[in-house]
């Protein structure tokens, strides 16, 4: 029955999220705001992680091919698939789900702890919309930290590959154009913005009505991380078997 | 003037608020005081608009804010300051900024006009050299000043302070009293003031409202309240040894 309730009060968040909006001026100020908690300073630890992931990629399957009749080209042709189909999108989502999610969860959670979004009602301000709409934009340009995922995903499987002396460059490009169909990036994209809107709409929901005090903002980051998490595995699931079987 | 007529509030299966009327009037202090739990805090939530009662209605001078609908509730929100326990003040902005909030949300005032008028009611509130500064960078009584500028700075009708000396010293305690009745006369705004502090009943309690298990139990001024009889005031009032050993001088000298 909680969980019908909590499914109703989302989509209730979402309708008041997107109704009586704030005033432009300080809107757009908020949405660059956004963009710098949530994008910007994320770019570091995904590139971090999407370089060595993707060197990682290249390496195990690499160190897999041990049959002489398999080309070498076979590690960016794996290193792309794994890199544009899942490790980007998906886990670097999930990932951000820990970052980002929990930033949004204890950020709001603060402010409800300590009535700072009372403070808003009061003065007759749709609370939902100030908080959680310039967060929705701002997520709206996640995909770009995705390409960039991809593009430096890509990168480590090549030097990886190459100076780790599993495969040459020439092969690694051959197998990276190898079999390539524009679609897959479409799929992946199409994921990611899907993703993004989980990523700001669910550890919003988990901040703006969570009850009690600094001890249930902690337990409420967690629950968002959890939730935010299960929901992306979730989507990436159902877009898969819409788009691609 | 703020009226209330009749209203209940309840939570779950258990009744706060158990059928209030009352008037809070124009231009004076008037304080809801009770004990912990008697329902202040909720009926001044509910006059805010932050809770909805059940039944009953509350009159912003002639108009029922159950009969507005959403844009006249939000012209109404926009005549309203408040200052909240613990402050609210946003974390992530200055100084400068949160007092500014109001004026950049509801007025299309330029901002060196804005800013101006900022400087002016953190001067009235005794607060200058701070603009820059993050709320975590100044005292809680520093605290409370700013939040009662960030209320004042956009001329509001309707002033409701929840509990504004908790946690202060009682020299700021007294200094934030003052400074919400001064506000109240000089700009003749209605003012509500939750708190079961004596010392502000005695200092500011222009009019006074008792409630006891979500009911009114009396209603008075500050001269009235050590002259009544009435159970409940008796009660409240002589808890703390102070009052007692005062009221034990004056029946001596009676």
């Amino acid at each position: 029955m909680k969980y019908i309730q909590d499914i109703g009060s989302y989509f209730l968040m979402l309708k008041r999220v997107f109704g009586s909006f704030t005033k432009t001026s300080v809107l757009r100020h908020l949405i660059f705001k956004e963009i710098n908690d949530l994008i910007i300073k994320s770019m570091g630890i995904v590139a971090f992680i999407s370089f060595f992931v993707g060197g990682v990629v290249a390496i195990q399957t690499a160190l897999n091919m041990t049959n002489p009749l398999i080309p070498k080209s076979l590690i960016g042709f794996a290193t792309r698939q794994s890199v544009i189909l899942e490790f980007s999108p998906t886990f670097i989502s999930i990932i951000m789900a820990g970052k980002v999610g929990s930033f949004i969860t204890s950020s709001i959670g603060s402010m409800r702890v300590t009535e700072q979004i009372d403070a808003l009602e009061v003065m007759g301000i749709n609370s939902l919309n100030y908080l959680v709409f310039p967060k929705i934009i701002a997520l709206s340009f996640y995909p770009f930290v995705i390409a960039i995922s991809m593009f430096l995903g890509v990168m480590g499987g090549w030097l990886a590959g190459v100076y780790g002396g599993f495969t040459t460059s020439a092969d690694f490009i051959a197998g990276l154009q190898d079999s390539f169909e524009p679609f897959h990036l479409f799929y992946a994209f199409f994921k990611t913005f899907i993703f993004s809107f989980i990523l700001a709409t669910v550890p919003s929901w988990q901040g703006y009505y969570m009850k009690g005090g600094a001890l249930e903002v902690g337990r409420a980051s967690t629950n968002s991380f959890v939730w935010t998490s299960v929901l992306i595995i979730l989507a990436n699931y159902i877009v898969t078997q819409l788009l691609l079987s | 003037m703020i009226k209330v007529e009749d209203v209940h509030k309840s939570f779950g299966s258990e009744e706060i608020l158990k059928g209030i009327s009352t008037t809070f009037e124009k231009g004076k202090t008037n304080l809801i005081i009770g004990q912990s739990g008697s329902g202040k805090t909720v009926m001044l939530k509910c006059l805010i608009g932050l809770f909805r009662p059940e039944e009953g209605r509350i009159y912003y001078e002639d108009k029922a804010i159950q009969d507005m609908d959403e844009e006249e509730q939000r012209e109404l929100r926009e005549q309203i300051g408040m200052l909240f326990q613990g402050g609210a003040l946003f974390d992530s902005m200055t100084i400068e900024e949160n007092v500014m909030f109001p004026l950049r949300m509801f007025t299309k005032q330029k901002k060196a006009d804005m800013l101006a008028r900022v400087n002016e009611v953190l001067k009235r509130v005794d607060l200058e050299n701070v603009n820059k500064k993050f709320p975590a960078q100044i005292s809680g009584g520093m605290q409370k000043r700013v939040s009662i500028a960030r209320a004042i700075v956009n001329k509001p009708k309707f002033l409701f302070c929840d509990e504004p000396n908790s946690g202060l010293d009682p020299r700021t305690a007294t200094l934030i009293d003052n400074l919400i009745q001064e506000i109240t006369h000089e700009n003749d705004i209605t003012t509500v003031v939750v708190t079961h502090d004596m010392n502000s009943v005695m200092e500011i309690g222009e009019n006074i409202v008792l409630l006891k298990k979500g009911k009114l139990a009396w209603q008075g001024d500050k001269e009235d309240i050590f002259k009544t009889d009435n159970k409940d005031v008796v009660n409240f009032v002589y808890s703390s040894d102070l009052f007692k050993k005062i009221r034990n001088v004056q029946l001596k000298e009676e």
